[in-house]
């Protein structure tokens, strides 16, 4: 009787621990830089929001874990002859998380109202390729007059502007995901609160308490959920980079981004494989004034280009997070390569010496050095940089002087085309291709700071964007970059960036890639 | 003594529409916008986000927008969290920031009160130089310090209380925020402290009461202390105003949802409507607390009273 009494007490534990295990929530704890300012996919632009939207949201693409293009709220697509018209059909049976249809309808109405003056979406432009939008952006054209059709509940027919070989990895940007407009219309500028918010990714909003955290519950209506480890995935805004490396060792957050780079040597000891750097579709760079003296003189940009030390410059003042760049466009977008310069080739030494010939050509000694004023947005790292290049420079004859400000009145400086000799700038990628980043030596573009402008340049970025043929087209950027960039210097390259991230690990599925793109849906934990 | 007080109320309202129009006018002068940041936007989009904000009107008639609005008791939107009104975001985060302050100052200003009496009763012997020199390390050693060497200590290497967070609320998450807003307080409440009643066991009528035998406490605490506490009173009015409307620093070390951190937040991003509804929070607690210290010294003080 007591043996039984004793199977039967150990049968039910054994049982109460089963079902405990599987009732215990299982949580995933992201340090994620900084609060959204908006929930809002198509208002919003920031890293941080990006990471939120890609578990909140599902846009007709999705990115994997390694950042490969898959399907999303898309089941399949197809593209006409001529590259301008794509049939997508969506997902049958998908829901939003309040259980009614994902319609094609839904993705009509949400990109018209993306590319609406009213909505005045930073990110309009992700829509840019579809017919007319620009101009319904400027306002001189309807929001019906957009290049997108519901055909049936689940078929989605959109029509661009020119053939747009990008177009899939676009519609991974969280600008382009649906929102359901019911919701919208309902609950007004409330709807991105708890409560309100309906989504169609693998998670939905549970509640969101400013500066302190986005917390976000599995969506059981998602297609996928069974596949979806994490019950419960919270967001922290890691502001303080130092206070975040912290809370990870001590075990309240399961990943984190950006730790502090003078940190890295020591975290590598530490931490040791949970340190993950790695490069990512990001360049960091300085512009000149090209419309004025001595700057419009392409040799002298030639000269100082050529004589900083990059790899000083990645290895001693960025701790090795960096990676030393001649070229605009980082590496690792498929089917895309450029020849850097020639010069960089060549030791640091001799392009020094070939720099100090150049100078000491146009006058400029130790004695009498070239002036040249560095704009940068306050930031330590950018300070440290600066002062780098003016030690750095001194000995080449160029007197390095520095004027910094904060980021707002920095990029306001430059955008209103205010006087600067070389100025701090730097462009990630919303997408991975080339194009992305050769457009900001355009001429007239919002980002052109160096206002370039040469018509052979402009030409070819052209011919690239309506070129069918995906190699010939890349091979169109190239020669583009090589033009722009590597013989002209629109803008002086100095680094590629990397992200620093700390995985714990006690989390499987993390995959390092060039977009630094991890959706939770991906992730699970080892235990 | 009500028609002091609303007298100081009434006065406060020319000083408030001062402050507003003097900080509506200055921000502005800044350089730069709410939509200026490292990614570029199209043209076509600032002019539509302008739009959006009324920030194409001319700037004499948003001040008179903003003004109006604030008259009925509407902060605005904030440019850089449209999910949000200014007055939504304060409410709660100033609750959390009035919490962690009110906390640190009432600590600051009971235990630095003791400490100070303490030295001053042993005034050149150990005791006092012992206060005075923690006291002096106290107000030295800056908060950006404090903090960290609390989380590597306690946190990271006891296990005791959580790194940073603000859970919900908790006890645990709080010790952390509140002992380090509380420590340079406590310094100057202890030194402010120990001056004042040394000063005050040297007066007359301190020899009076000694004469006739009164207890060594009824003399401190009931004689000494009254005088003794005028400075700390001076002192505590605006350290409260400071403390309440949160700390930048704990607040972004710790990860606390106060209010502190907007001040300087929204500066950096030109959010106008959060910087000026900053300054009004902290120009109205100012305004209150130092109407509060004036009623203090009236209680404390009879002469005052009489003037």
């Amino acid at each position: 009787m007591t043996l039984r009494f004793k199977t039967l007490l150990t049968a039910a534990s054994l049982i109460a621990l089963m079902a405990g295990g599987a009732l215990a929530e299982t949580v995933l704890d992201r340090g994620n830089n900084g609060d959204p300012e908006t929930l809002d996919p198509h208002k919003n632009s920031t890293i941080p929001e990006a990471n939120l939207m890609r578990d909140l949201f599902m846009g007709l693409t999705m990115h994997d874990g390694a950042a490969n293009l898959i399907p999303g709220a898309a089941e399949s697509w197809s593209v006409s002859e001529d590259g301008k018209v794509w049939i997508f059909k969506l997902r049958p049976g998908a829901l939003w998380s309040d259980g009614t249809p994902v319609t094609a309808a839904d993705f009509v109405w949400s990109w018209q109202r993306v590319v609406s003056p009213a909505t005045a979406a930073e990110y309009a432009y992700m829509l840019a390729p579809v017919l007319n939008a620009e101009a319904i952006t400027k306002g001189e054209k309807p929001a019906t007059d957009l290049g997108v059709r519901a055909v049936d509940a689940t078929t989605l027919e959109v029509t661009l502007k020119a053939p747009t070989p990008y177009f899939l990895e676009m519609l991974t940007h969280q600008a382009t995901y649906p929102l359901q407009r019911a919701d919208v219309e309902k609950y007004g500028a409330d709807f991105t609160k708890p409560g309100n918010l309906v989504s169609n990714g693998a998670y939905k909003l549970d509640s969101f308490v400013p500066n302190d955290h986005i917390s976000l519950v599995k969506n059981p209506k998602f297609y996928d959920a069974e596949h979806v480890a994490f019950d419960r995935v919270n967001f922290y805004p890691t502001e303080d980079a130092t206070a975040a490396v912290r809370r990870f060792e001590a075990g309240e957050l399961d990943m984190m981004l950006d730790f502090p780079a003078e940190q890295t040597a020591a975290l590598k000891e530490t931490l040791g494989e949970r340190v993950k750097i790695g490069p990512t579709l990001a360049t960091y760079y300085y512009g000149f004034k090209l419309d004025k003296a001595p700057w419009s003189e392409l040799e002298i940009r030639k000269a100082v280009s050529m004589a900083i030390d990059r790899d000083y410059l990645a290895e001693e003042v960025w701790q090795n997070t960096m990676i030393p760049a001649y070229t605009l466009v980082p590496p690792g977008i498929a089917g895309y390569t450029v020849a850097a310069p020639d010069w960089a080739g060549l030791s640091q030494i001799d392009r020094e010496d070939q720099a100090r010939a150049i100078l000491e050509k146009h006058g400029y000694t130790e004695a009498n050095p070239l002036k040249m004023e560095i704009r940068f947005n306050t930031n330590e790292n950018n300070a440290n940089t600066a002062v780098a290049l003016q030690e750095l420079l001194k000995p080449m004859g160029i007197a390095v002087t520095m004027v910094n400000l904060d980021i707002a009145a920095h990029y306001a400086h430059l955008e209103q085309k205010g006087d600067f000799d070389a100025a701090r700038a730097a462009w990630f990628a919303d997408y991975k291709d080339p194009e992305n980043f050769l457009s900001l030596c355009t001429t007239g573009a919002g980002n052109n700071y160096s206002l370039y402008s040469n018509a052979e340049y402009d030409a070819m970025l052209q011919a690239a964007a309506v070129e069918p043929d995906a190699a010939k087209r890349m091979e169109l950027l190239a020669k583009a970059e090589t033009k722009g960039v590597i013989e002209d210097h629109c803008v002086m390259p100095l680094m590629f960036y990397s992200y620093r991230g700390l995985v714990s690990d006690k989390l499987a599925g993390w995959q390092a890639n060039s977009l630094d793109v991890h959706p939770s849906r991906f992730l699970s934990p080892t235990e | 003594m009500t028609r002091f007080i609303l007298r100081r109320l009434l006065t406060a309202i020319p000083t408030l529409f001062l402050i507003v129009t003097i900080s509506f006018f200055l921000m502005r002068v800044a350089p730069g916008g709410p939509f200026n940041q490292e990614k570029g936007l199209n043209p076509a989009v600032i002019e539509n986000l302008n739009r959006v904000y009324q920030l194409d009107q001319p700037l004499w008639s948003q001040y008179l927008h903003y003004l109006s609005n604030l008259l009925h008791g509407d902060l605005g939107p904030s440019y850089t969290r449209p999910d949000f009104t200014v007055t939504e975001m304060f409410a709660t985060a100033l609750p959390i920031s009035i919490q962690i302050g009110t906390l640190a100052l009432l600590l600051a200003l009971t235990i630095g009160s003791v400490l100070g009496i303490i030295a001053a009763l042993n005034q050149n012997r150990g005791l006092d130089y012992l206060v005075v020199a923690t006291a002096t390390a106290g107000s030295t050693i800056p908060t950006f310090v404090i903090a960290p060497l609390y989380q590597l200590t306690f946190a990271l290497s006891l296990s005791l209380v959580p790194v940073a967070g603000w859970g919900g609320g908790a006890l645990v998450n709080k010790i952390g925020p509140v002992l380090t807003l509380m420590l340079p307080q406590l310094a100057v409440v202890a030194r402010l402290m120990r001056g004042a009643m040394i000063e005050a066991l040297r007066a007359h009528h301190i020899r009076t009461c000694r004469a006739m035998g009164l207890s060594e406490v009824s003399v401190v605490c009931r004689h000494a202390l009254r005088s003794a506490v005028m400075p700390v009173i001076s002192y505590a009015g605006p350290a409260a105003a400071s403390l309440l409307t949160g700390s930048v620093i704990v607040e972004t070390i710790f990860g606390i949802p106060g209010i502190g951190r907007y001040f300087v937040e929204a500066a950096l991003a030109r959010d106008y409507t959060v910087v000026m509804g900053t300054v009004v929070v902290l120009a109205a607690f100012t305004i209150l607390f130092n109407l509060i210290v004036d009623l203090l010294y009236a209680i404390v003080d009879p002469r005052v009273r009489h003037d």
